[in-house]
């Protein structure tokens, strides 16, 4: 296997930001293909922006991404107009949108698959209701399926489990250790120390710039998390360019 | 019965030209108001019918009351103002809706200008309020035209445009660019819609037609496909009873076709089965789950 299949995202000096403000700062790192990865930090210390750079939906200010495969992105408030007459069904089938593109019918064994999505996340019997009638766990676990369908290789959450309660979150968990078990790529940024600590292997601490990245009991030290807290609070409203080598 | 409904489409050739008429704006219009009203576009329908109106007037200019000239005219213009205010919103620190609206007024009122400067008043009548009751065989044409080629290319642009209203974030990171081809391609629909419309019912009235009977549809079921279908039927219904009811009573056509979608419309808010006021008010014990 060569090295760039072992690691479906590269971060190479990677700077990402606003109107030239870094909010992720010099990141440099591989995710390996089929890890865990919880990435943690502080409010404000780029982790939405950091996936959003992954995703794909913003271009870095400075340096490169690379990713060799499909990436699935759920957002931290995924702008779904709620008010739009739309089936869970419907939605959820969106997620089948590489293998039909534009035009292609759903055959049977594609309604089966989505009927199949929207089980796995306890939603069955849920089809036919409109997206406006949902609670917020409950559209979680539909955009969760509408993941489920994606199928993609590298899957990125950002922030999964807010607003969401025990039952959900440990429903949703269950999708994400099936994901592990099939050897994909996923990523999630969430702020439970201890359910990072009991189920994801490696962590990235991030506070505009990587605080530490490895496995996550070396990671989540007391040290680290004051640096990440201390860092995070830094703030320079009249920054000049910065002069890092790049 | 048959004096009521029949007879005056089997006794006068213009009366079975006016209903193909406003039958096919209601088979084209139906779908592309539904879309308008639920990306919250209700208005913008209204803003693009005046911004059409120079584009008309220069094409009148040049041929006078040419069809081919005023549609393409039309198309031009409206298309124009569609991507100019999308261009200033983009850029600039304006929305969408006040780039707009500077857009379609400066349009509305040079439109006026061009036409008052060669035509008569009987003229500015006929764009602003068509002629509903004189369509000769090329305009018919041009109307079931508009309205067959609007509902492949909806057929075609379904899901993207579906997509872009509930999710857009989504869409982009699955395909990109579709977002952009739907958008502009319902666009070109929207125009497409309202030039076809005004050589029926005028530039002002044409949007009637459109945004009337998709604003009804909203009453009568949860679902996007459902709802395309209510208001393509509600839209056939007016216009059938608008041209009665102005052969029978002796009234203006147009507004008459308008004034009955607004019935429909009344009707709905007010027995709508999704939502409608008296379904609301009905003391009904709530569900066990």
């Amino acid at each position: 296997m060569s090295r760039a299949a072992a690691s479906p995202v590269r971060l190479e000096n990677v700077t990402l930001g606003y109107e030239r403000r870094p909010a992720v700062h010099h990141l440099s790192g591989v995710i390996p293909a089929g890890s865990l990865t919880a990435v943690v930090g502080p409010n404000g210390a780029g982790k939405s922006t950091l996936l959003k750079g992954i995703a794909g939906a913003i271009a870095p200010l400075e340096g490169r991404i690379e990713t060799t495969t499909r990436v699935a992105w759920l957002p931290q408030a995924a702008d779904v107009d709620r008010t739009f007459p739309l089936s869970v069904f419907d939605l959820v089938s969106m997620g089948l949108w590489r293998r039909h593109g534009l035009f292609g019918g759903l055959g049977r064994k594609d309604r089966d698959a989505v009927s199949e999505a929207i089980a796995a996340v306890g939603m069955t019997g849920f089809g036919d209701r409109a997206i406006g009638t949902l609670s917020g766990g409950q559209m979680q676990r539909v955009l969760f399926a509408r993941l489920l369908l994606q199928d993609a290789s590298v899957i990125l959450l950002d922030e999964p489990l807010t607003a969401i309660d025990a039952k959900t979150a440990a429903d949703l968990l269950d999708l994400v250790r099936r994901w592990h078990a099939e050897e994909r790529t996923v990523v999630a940024v969430l702020h439970d120390l201890d359910l990072v600590r009991g189920m994801f292997p490696h962590t990235l601490l991030i506070a505009r710039e990587a605080v530490a990245w490895g496995e996550t009991r070396d990671v989540l030290t007391p040290e680290n998390l004051l640096r990440a807290r201390r860092m995070a609070e830094a703030h320079a409203p009249d920054a000049a360019a910065c002069s890092r080598a790049a | 019965m048959y004096d009521l409904l029949i007879a005056p489409f089997a006794d006068f050739g213009f009366m079975r030209r006016a209903l193909a008429g406003v039958m096919s704006l209601s088979l084209g219009a139906g779908a592309v108001g539904v879309f308008l009203m639920l990306r919250r576009m209700s208005l913008v329908g209204d803003a693009m019918a005046h911004a059409i109106l120079p584009g008309a007037a220069v094409g009148y200019l040049v041929a006078g009351l040419s069809l081919g000239w005023m549609t393409v005219g039309g198309l031009v213009a409206g298309m124009a103002v569609a991507l100019l205010s999308g261009l200033v919103a983009r850029t600039t620190v304006l929305k969408e809706d006040a780039s707009l609206a500077a857009f379609y007024l400066l349009s509305l009122a040079g439109g006026v200008t061009l036409v008052s400067l060669k035509g008569s008043n009987v003229d500015l009548l006929h764009v602003l309020f068509g002629s509903v009751l004189a369509l000769d065989d090329p305009t018919l044409f041009l109307l079931a035209g508009t309205a067959t080629a609007s509902m492949l290319a909806l057929a075609l642009l379904y899901r993207p445009l579906v997509l872009e209203c509930v999710d857009p974030g989504y869409l982009r990171s699955v395909s990109d660019g579709s977002g952009a081809i739907a958008h502009l391609g319902f666009l070109a629909l929207v125009v497409m819609n309202l030039v076809a419309g005004f050589h029926a019912l005028g530039t002002l009235l044409a949007v009637g037609l459109m945004m009337l009977p998709a604003i009804a549809a909203r009453f009568w079921t949860d679902h996007v496909g459902g709802m395309i279908g209510w208001a393509t039927g509600f839209g056939l219904l007016s216009g059938t009873a608008g041209v009665l009811v102005s052969f029978h009573v002796g009234l203006p056509t147009g507004p008459t076709v308008i004034l009955c979608a607004g019935a429909v419309y009344a009707f709905s808010i007010l027995f709508g089965a999704h939502g409608g006021l008296v379904i609301r008010a009905l003391p009904r014990r709530h569900l066990e789950a």
